[in-house]
């Protein structure tokens, strides 16, 4: 029952009265209406605008929701043509208009895409077109809907599903790496039993992270199986023996099919490992480390070397130089020597002379016995007293010579340096 | 699960509440098993014990067990008019600096402990309970107050709380979380109801009421009644006196001389006060109560009702009064919400039904199997509280409380347009806060052009007489209080004050129309009305408040 409205016309609007003053009180602080309130309150929003945006939130949750071109890919004519007795070959994602989600694709986003195939392709839809035996295309739909419900299935079909695989890039060839091997990796990883896989990176991806992708893909462990591509084992039980013999013939190919994977999958990883330029750039780097690591470990023992070549060279250099003075000193000498020689023959000869010159003071008798004195004088005169001697007595009179010689006679006795009694002229 | 809990922490008794995302709320049991922990502290030589292993100590060792302090919390001791007939376990002093304090003995060695520092423990042991039960560190905590905690009291709560390494997130008054915790039972669709609710919490010492408003999920206090004193103690010291009573008759021993005697009657009326609000009849055995005899009885209800009778009627006019003291009448309220151990007693929720007229509910567990238990509700509302603010951060859970935000401008009359037949109905009621936007959904009837004429309710009270039948087969009660006519009084609005006419032109019969009143916050009232369907031009106008 709804409320009528009494009828009648006035302005579309009057207004008669205020409404009764309002009072103030605290609101409880608690609720979801509160929340609601204070947050209209503190943002300003009216009330319209706050509907607004709670209606904006609601829409975007419902267009999350849906995705409602699932399933409507047109299958190409030859798939179309497939041969459902040989349906396992057929592209059993395309077949259901998944071939964008693959793997990715859920439960019920196969559902829905499911429905969309069977309502397209179903045989009664078909045959009302004309063409009775139409409904080949209808069997694989149905084959692959019940692979993929399979969760043991699905895996086995995952498995041996090309359409999924990302091809490495060809050797030899110029490409980017990440960008050429990125997808292959990414593809991989769908086999793996240990999730999430690390991923590739880029070239600002760190030493540790490189190393512990290819350290996880070293150690990949992969669910891939091959139970997919077995060889149908017949069910009759006719020939037992020739059924086991497939059933044989199939555990040894599955077998091989899984070792070739997975040295396919090593390859795969040693190939990009000797690509990648990542390690190119560490081992670059660890060497640069590695010497100068080596370069300021032996500092200690560069600089005692440098410092026992440098002493080496200076000792060498201190040596030659010596070596050299002395030479030149050597050389000064000799002359000097020769020189104080010429010099002492000079004085001996003037002081042997002196004697001579002055008529050996008037006392020619003696004349031998002065001679033998002076002789054995100059042998004890050193060669101070020589030249003092002969400076005194070149050039005077006898007195002076003779008081020279008995002065140097005298100071000879008293030095000890001469025997009086072997003169026989002076020191009388 | 939830890192975020709701504490309740009352005088008699404790609880605490987890709330998971979708909504549901675990009340948590302490390692006894307890949901509703005792408020009690014991010490026995090193140890300390805590909730019913604390309150049993009351009988041997009453000394050293502190109960119902929560009050105290933040007063000093010249404050507070200390009940001793309530303090029957270790005696309130007056501490160093003034605040109460309690004396206990532990190894031989007197210690003085602070109401703070008690409450201090009695938080850490609800923390180990609740992180024994979630297995991860407790976050943060909404704790619940009464009405009539002061400003300071809150201040020191929040200390105390976070001493003990619960941060607390927000305070909530009590009868607000009850009521969050009833509405939000039947997935909130109850809080969309304009209601006026009474939430009467009797607990353990005192009794509290609150007369709240609900308008559009907002709740507004109108007015809030105490009474410290009156709780479920009465009632066991009542039954005590009772069983006393009759033990006296039969052994001629007194065993209200003895502390002990007296402690054990206490420990068993509790028991048989809460065996009688689920039975007809219960029994009373007490091994020697006093000078070596036991005492064996047995008690049926409405003995029980007799001998409480006094505190019953006291909490019946408690809740008069609450109405009263909001401006109200008994016809006013459209739901009374029991809260508290003693709303299980049927006879108190009877008592309270009789009070307001048939169009009130009582919700109480004896008159609605459905109804959450009375001694959860205000631990639940304080997790729903916590699991609703836990994703906000500090800052915004300060400024949503700011008075700003909080003291919000109430409509006092409804609002509301009168039909065809001059029947009022009303957009908004008494109470609304405001800014608001309500629609209502009408229609032109036959004519072509109407108009919408917005008015202020006004209050009466229709009063309906019921002959009664008469009883033909029955003669002989004839002359009997049948023949009074029954007078059933009906609260009715009707249009007072015109506010505005709106006025809608050239509309085909029975066409859909959208009558709007949003209030904004600076209080225009907008007032529209058009015709739902696509492309229609409202008509519309305002007018402000007086």
């Amino acid at each position: 029952m709804s409320i009528v409205l009494p009828s009648g016309s006035a302005e579309p609007f009057t207004a008669t009265a205020k409404y009764t003053a309002p009072v103030r009180r605290p609101v409880e602080p608690v609720g979801r209406f509160f929340l609601a309130h204070a947050s209209r309150t503190l943002r300003g929003h009216t009330w319209s605008e706050f509907e607004k945006l709670e209606a904006e939130k609601n829409v975007k949750k419902v267009e999350e929701d849906e995705d409602l071109d699932l399933g409507d890919e047109e299958q190409s004519a030859e798939l179309l043509e497939h041969d459902p007795r040989e349906w396992k070959t057929a592209d059993l994602y395309a077949v259901l208009g998944l071939s964008h989600l693959r793997f990715r694709a859920t439960e019920d986003q196969i559902r829905r895409a499911h429905r969309k195939q069977v309502l397209k392709h179903h045989p009664d839809k078909k045959s009302a077109s004309g063409g009775l035996d139409q409904d080949g295309f209808f069997k694989i739909i149905q084959k692959a809907f019940e692979v993929m419900l399979d969760s043991t299935k699905r895996q086995q079909y995952d498995s041996v599903d090309e359409g999924a695989n990302v091809l490495p890039p060809a050797p030899k060839s110029k490409y980017d790496f990440f960008e050429a091997w990125g997808p292959v990796f990414a593809s991989e990883a769908r086999f793996s039993k240990k999730q999430p896989v690390p991923q590739l990176g880029n070239l600002e991806t760190s030493k540790e992270e490189v190393d512990a992708f290819y350290g996880f893909w070293g150690k990949f462990d992969s669910w891939r199986t091959f139970e997919f591509k077995d060889e149908d084992v017949p069910d009759d039980t006719a020939n037992r023996d020739h059924k086991r013999y497939i059933e044989r013939k199939n555990i040894a190919s599955r077998k091989k099919l899984k070792q070739e994977d997975n040295k396919r999958l090593i390859d795969l990883v040693e190939r990009a490992h000797a690509e990648d330029p990542r390690i190119k750039l560490f081992k670059e780097a660890a060497k640069k480390e590695k010497e100068q690591k080596k370069w300021e470990k032996e500092a200690g023992s560069r600089k005692a070397a440098e410092e026992a070549a440098a002493k080496k060279a200076a000792e060498e250099e201190a040596a030659k130089k010596a070596a050299e003075e002395a030479a030149v000193a050597k050389a000064g000498s000799k002359k000097a020597k020769e020189a104080a020689k010429a010099a002492k023959k000079k004085q001996k000869r003037s002081i042997r002379g002196a004697p001579k010159d002055v008529e050996y003071f008037g006392d020619a008798s003696n004349a031998t016995q002065i001679d033998g004195d002076i002789e054995i004088l100059i042998e004890k005169l050193d060669d101070v007293q020589l030249a003092d001697v002969a400076t005194k007595v070149t050039g005077t009179d006898a007195s002076t010579v003779k008081s020279a010689i008995n002065s140097v006679v005298s100071d000879l006795i008293a030095g000890g340096k001469l025997d009086g009694s072997i003169l026989k002229y002076f020191g009388k | 699960m939830s890192t975020v809990i709701g504490i309740t922490f009352g005088n008699s008794s404790s609880s605490i509440a987890v709330a998971s995302s979708e909504g549901k709320v675990d009340v948590i049991a302490n390692p006894d098993g307890d949901r509703f922990i005792p408020s009690a502290l014991s010490y026995v030589g090193e140890d300390e014990y805590h909730g019913v292993q604390a309150e049993s100590q009351l009988i041997r060792n009453p000394k050293n067990t502190i109960i119902n302090f929560r009050d105290f919390i933040g007063k000093k001791f010249e404050e507070v008019k200390i009940d001793e007939s309530l303090q029957n376990g270790a005696k309130p002093i007056k501490g160093a600096n003034g605040e109460i304090a309690y004396e206990i003995t532990r190894n031989d060695k007197v210690e003085i402990l602070s109401v703070e520092e008690i409450s201090i423990r009695h938080f850490k042991q609800l923390k180990l309970a609740a992180e024994d039960f979630i297995g991860k560190d407790i976050e943060g905590v909404v704790l619940t107050v009464p009405t009539d905690f002061t400003e300071h009291q809150r201040e020191e709560l929040v200390k105390i709380s976070n001493a003990s390494g619960l941060k607390v997130l927000q305070l909530i008054n009590e009868p607000t979380a009850a009521l969050l915790a009833h509405l939000s039972a039947d997935d909130g669709e109850r809080s969309l109801q304009d209601k006026i609710y009474v939430v009467a919490d009797f607990g353990g010492i005192r009794s509290d009421a609150a007369v709240i408003s609900v308008r559009g999920g907002i709740f507004t206090i109108l007015a809030t009644a105490h009474e410290h004193g009156l709780g479920g103690d009465k009632f066991d010291a009542a039954l005590s006196e009772f069983f006393a009573k009759e033990f006296e008759k039969k052994y001629k021993a007194n065993p209200r001389t003895n502390a002990r005697s007296l402690a054990k009657l206490k420990a068993e009326s509790i028991v048989v006060k809460k065996t009688l609000s689920n039975v007809q009849t219960s029994t009373c055995s007490i091994e020697s109560l006093a000078e070596g005899f036991d005492f064996h009885t047995s008690i049926n209800r409405l003995r029980y009702e007799l001998t409480t009778r006094q505190s019953l009627s006291e909490m019946t006019a408690f809740v008069e009064r609450a109405v009263t003291k909001a401006g109200l009448e008994p016809l006013d309220i459209d739901e009374v919400l029991l809260v508290g151990g003693v709303s299980n007693t049927p006879k108190l929720a009877s008592n309270i039904q009789f009070i307001f007229p048939e169009s009130t509910t009582v919700v109480a567990p004896s008159l609605d199997a459905k109804a959450i238990n009375p001694s959860e509700l205000v631990a639940r509302g304080a997790a729903l509280q916590a699991s609703l603010i836990e994703s906000f951060d500090d800052e915004e859970i300060k400024e949503s409380l700011q008075p700003i935000v909080v003291n919000t401008q109430h409509i006092i009359k409804p609002i509301g347009i009168k039909d065809a037949s001059g029947k009022f109905h009303p957009l908004l009621v008494a109470e609304t806060a405001y800014p608001i936007k309500k629609s209502l959904q009408v229609t032109n009837g036959e004519s072509s052009s109407i108009l919408i004429e917005l008015y202020e309710g006004k209050r009466t009270i229709k009063e309906t007489v019921i002959e009664p039948t008469k009883d033909e087969d029955d003669s002989e009660d004839e002359e009997d209080s049948d023949e009074e006519p029954e007078i059933v009084k009906e609260l009715v609005y009707e249009a007072g004050d015109k506010l505005a006419t709106l006025s809608l032109k050239d509309l085909k019969p029975n066409s859909q129309l959208e009558v709007t009143v949003n209030i904004t916050q600076n209080g225009v009232l907008h007032f529209s009305g058009r015709e739902l369907k696509q492309g229609s031009v409202a008509v519309k106008g305002e007018i402000t408040s007086a």
